[in-house]
């Protein structure tokens, strides 16, 4: 209870998590809604209209949430781990300022102008608004993961004589190799969120025989989405992503296996328990010498256990490493399966009158978060004890003014808080969805619709 | 380069305050000039295309400043550690309540909203008000180069003195009443009718009481920060500053007398420009004054990362402002003219439904 490092790392760790469940939709519904856009421009078929329509309003909602969620964020630098922000303020300040001067800018501009202003732009105009806010939020996923990556494999910097890091080659940081293959895994994760979303709530339409035309469009979308963002997911972003891992961080790669004892041929669990007090996995069901082979390209090659690494190393929680990591593999592969299988009954033309299959999709609209999330967890506690790998360790990272007390308050009050937050959302997107597409309704009332309806242009 | 940063920081932020102001004083007035349900979505209607775009701002100000100055960015947040949370709850309900009121049309979901706009805005508007305060004021940085502080802990300013004591709420208050004079100015020039008039009536009102509060801010900054008014009275950069304040003055007078209300509103965004540009002026080189001794002074040169980073930054900030400020006369250009709000169209999902 009074260590402070446990509720910086709570409070952080929560904070963050929750965020993301925002964003990683919108980035990936941004895509979708462009596509949609782009059909109804080419085809002039107004039912992409509509549902680019339902979906802007699911994506205005989120967003929300994500901004308020998210400024918390770029705080928590500052006020919770103000040794590591001026340990490495230095590099990673050129990050956090690029996405505030190219991506938030862009982004806070024409989200009012896509969501409320297709009655007074062009159809064309409206298009590139909505393009224009794709651009904006998948540049600002890039400049956070470039932030992380920097935590995960430091390059382009310098050591000064303060003991601070510089930036050394602004093109090395950012452009570093891990971000590169983390930004394309973790958008690919972001459209898979975003098309079973999408997936999802059609099936549920269709099952209940509402909006039929708009629900079957999405459905079809939706499932061609998850089909290929699911294949990507797994190669090459996850495939080369794993590699990054295998070379840069040993250690890590160990714990996410569960692989204590060094040695050519390492075999990949399927499923099994680690058990680090007696340093083994327990009832594994393994693939023999697969891992040595992904992770280094031939069966025979040499992987890393965690027996020839000192404890003081360690990820400080092999087992949620192990299982987190396990877990997003496993439904990853399950996204597969659903994805690629649905595809074929679309392509036969058997998905919108197999019942049993929309019931799947309707239920499998949670298990994309869960993967990310712990595929975020994965990466999280797999970088410790570093909080920039190799150079600073987390425990050294917090700020040494504000004690434990404090911290538990500010966790409780954001735990509250976000709840609350939480509620809201969950009764207003079960609103829109029980009110669906009908092109009956007028734009939301949000202020900017007024404003632009009766703006008193010359 | 420490200098020119200092001045970005200072730009982006003062370029924050104008713009987020201008909301912030309209949230904080809207119960009391607008009172019919049109007549709030007349004052929302005319602030939420921007205030998203106004916040970023402060966000984009945030970035600058861990950018350029990594040392100050983490020794000032966590030393007002429980402050800036506080802000950020106040910033996540205001957003809310702007973003989620429109969605249900129950008469008692827009009311809640609508008290919580106001009073998180005018909070905001204290809280970061006091913050200025503390900034002026210096804080209790020790030879660790770190500082913590209480909330309160003698109302006097001094070394045991808290975030808030007599002179921070002072400049809160100060900052509340000249961002309502702000906001009402922008609601005066960008609505008609009996919004207009009673904005107008408020900006007049806080005017007043803002010239009197001006003259209690500036003599108990002297008193408390000696030094800056010291280091101020020989920098003729600030004497500037000082006249800008004087002609945002005069143009926010004579826009009043006139009924020139734009005239008015942009006296004010002078007004309010000019006393931050003196009190970064008076201030530089230090970012945080320590109370405990000037030797613990946390200055631009000590908190700076190295120039390699600063002139990259330098690069693309030269590309990336400009296209912000493209933006932004868009998006103004796009919304320009009075604001007028039409009758709601019926809403298919009344509320009994969901």
């Amino acid at each position: 209870m009074t260590d402070p490092l446990f509720w910086h790392r709570l409070q952080f760790g929560f904070t963050v998590t929750y965020h993301y469940l925002f964003p990683q939709l919108t980035m990936g519904l941004a895509l979708l809604i462009v596509i949609f856009k782009w059909r109804a421009l080419k085809t002039g078929d107004a039912g992409w209209d509509a549902a680019a329509r339902f979906w802007a309003r699911i994506f205005g909602l989120n967003f929300a949430v994500g901004v308020v969620t998210g400024i918390p964020m770029e705080f928590q630098f500052g006020t919770n781990w103000a040794r590591f922000s001026a340990f490495s303020g230095g590099v990673i300040g050129t990050t956090l300022a690029m996405e505030g001067m190219f991506a938030f800018f862009l982004e806070s501009t024409f989200l009012g102008l896509f969501l409320y202003g297709e009655k007074r732009l062009s159809p064309r105009a409206h298009f590139a608004s909505a393009v224009a806010l794709f651009v904006g939020s998948w540049l600002s996923g890039y400049f956070i993961i470039a932030t992380n990556a920097f935590m995960q494999h430091p390059v382009g910097y310098l050591v000064a004589a303060d003991g601070r890091l510089h930036l050394n080659d602004f093109w090395a940081f950012v452009l570093n190799p891990w971000a590169l293959w983390q930004y394309a895994h973790n958008m690919c994760a972001s459209v898979l969120t975003a098309a079973f979303v999408v997936s999802a709530i059609s099936a549920f339409w269709l099952l209940l025989g509402q909006f039929q035309d708009v629900a079957s469009r999405c459905l079809r979308a939706g499932v061609v989405a998850a089909a290929i963002a699911s294949v990507l997911q797994l190669f090459p972003t996850g495939d080369r992503q794993g590699r990054m891992v295998a070379d840069h961080q040993p250690v890590a790669l160990a714990a996410m296996e569960g692989v204590f004892e060094s040695g050519p041929g390492a075999h990949l669990a399927i499923i099994g328990q680690p058990d680090v007090k007696h340093r083994r996995l327990v009832n594994p069901v393994e693939v023999p010498g697969m891992l040595s082979f992904l992770a280094y390209g031939s069966f025979g090659s040499t992987v890393l256990g965690l027996n020839d690494v000192p404890e003081d190393l360690w990820p400080d929680n092999v087992e949620l490493t192990y299982y987190a990591y396990h877990v997003m593999v496993g439904l990853g592969t399950m996204f597969i399966a659903l994805g690629l299988f649905s595809a074929l009954w679309l392509y036969l033309g058997k998905l919108l009158q197999s019942r049993w299959l929309l019931w799947i999709w309707m239920l499998a609209l949670p298990f994309p978060y869960i993967a990310t999330t712990a595929g975020w967890v994965t990466a999280e506690l797999a970088r410790q004890p570093w909080i920039v790998h190799g150079l600073m360790r987390t425990s050294q990272g917090t700020s040494l003014r504000v004690d434990a007390g404090s911290t538990v308050f500010t966790l409780a009050g954001f735990a509250g808080l976000y709840l609350v937050v939480g509620l809201l959302f969950l009764y207003l997107v079960g609103r829109e969805i029980a009110h669906g597409p009908a092109p009956s309704r007028a734009p939301p009332r949000a202020p900017a619709a007024a404003a632009l309806a009766g703006g008193g242009r010359a | 380069m420490e200098m020119l940063w200092y001045g970005v920081v200072s730009v982006m932020l003062a370029v924050y305050v104008v713009l987020d102001g201008f909301d912030l004083g309209a949230g904080a007035l809207h119960l009391f000039v607008a009172r019919t349900d049109t007549e709030r979505r007349t004052v929302l209607g005319a602030i939420g295309p921007v205030w998203d775009g106004n916040e970023v701002w402060l966000l984009a100000g945030g970035g600058a400043l861990v950018l350029a100055f990594p040392l100050a960015y983490a020794v000032g947040f966590s030393g007002f550690y429980l402050p800036l949370v506080l802000v950020l709850w106040l910033l996540v309900l205001r957003g809310l309540s702007i973003e989620l009121r429109s969605h249900v049309p129950n008469p008692l979901w827009r009311a809640f909203w609508d008290v919580v706009f106001a009073l998180a805005s005018a909070l905001l508007a204290v809280v970061l008000g006091a913050a200025l305060g503390n900034v002026i004021r210096g804080v209790p940085i020790d030879e660790s180069g770190t500082f913590g502080l209480p909330l309160f802990a003698e109302a006097l300013p001094g070394l045991r003195s808290g975030v808030l004591d007599l002179y921070t709420v002072l400049v809160g208050v100060f900052t509340l009443v000249g961002l309502t004079a702000h906001g009402g100015l922008f609601l005066a020039w960008k609505t008609e009718g009996p919004v207009q008039a009673r904005s107008l009536r408020a900006a007049r009102f806080a005017v007043a009481l803002l010239a009197v509060l001006f003259v209690a801010v500036s003599w108990a900054t002297v008193r408390v920060q000696p030094a800056l008014a010291e280091a101020g009275s020989r920098r003729p950069l600030v004497w500037l500053t000082l006249l800008v304040v004087a002609a945002g003055m005069a143009a926010l007078v004579r826009g009043l007398l006139k009924n020139q209300t734009g005239l008015a509103f942009g006296g004010s965004a002078l007004f309010l420009v000019g006393l931050l540009a003196s009190a970064a002026g008076a201030s530089w080189p230090v970012l945080l004054h320590s109370t405990v001794s000037p030797r613990f002074d946390l200055t631009a040169q000590a908190a700076a990362s190295q120039g390699y980073a600063l002139r990259t930054a330098l690069t693309w900030t030269l590309i990336g402002l400009p296209l912000a400020c493209a933006y932004f006369v868009y998006l103004a250009r796009t919304f320009r003219g009075p604001f007028r709000v039409e009758p709601e169209a019926p809403q298919p999902s009344g509320p009994g439904r969901a």
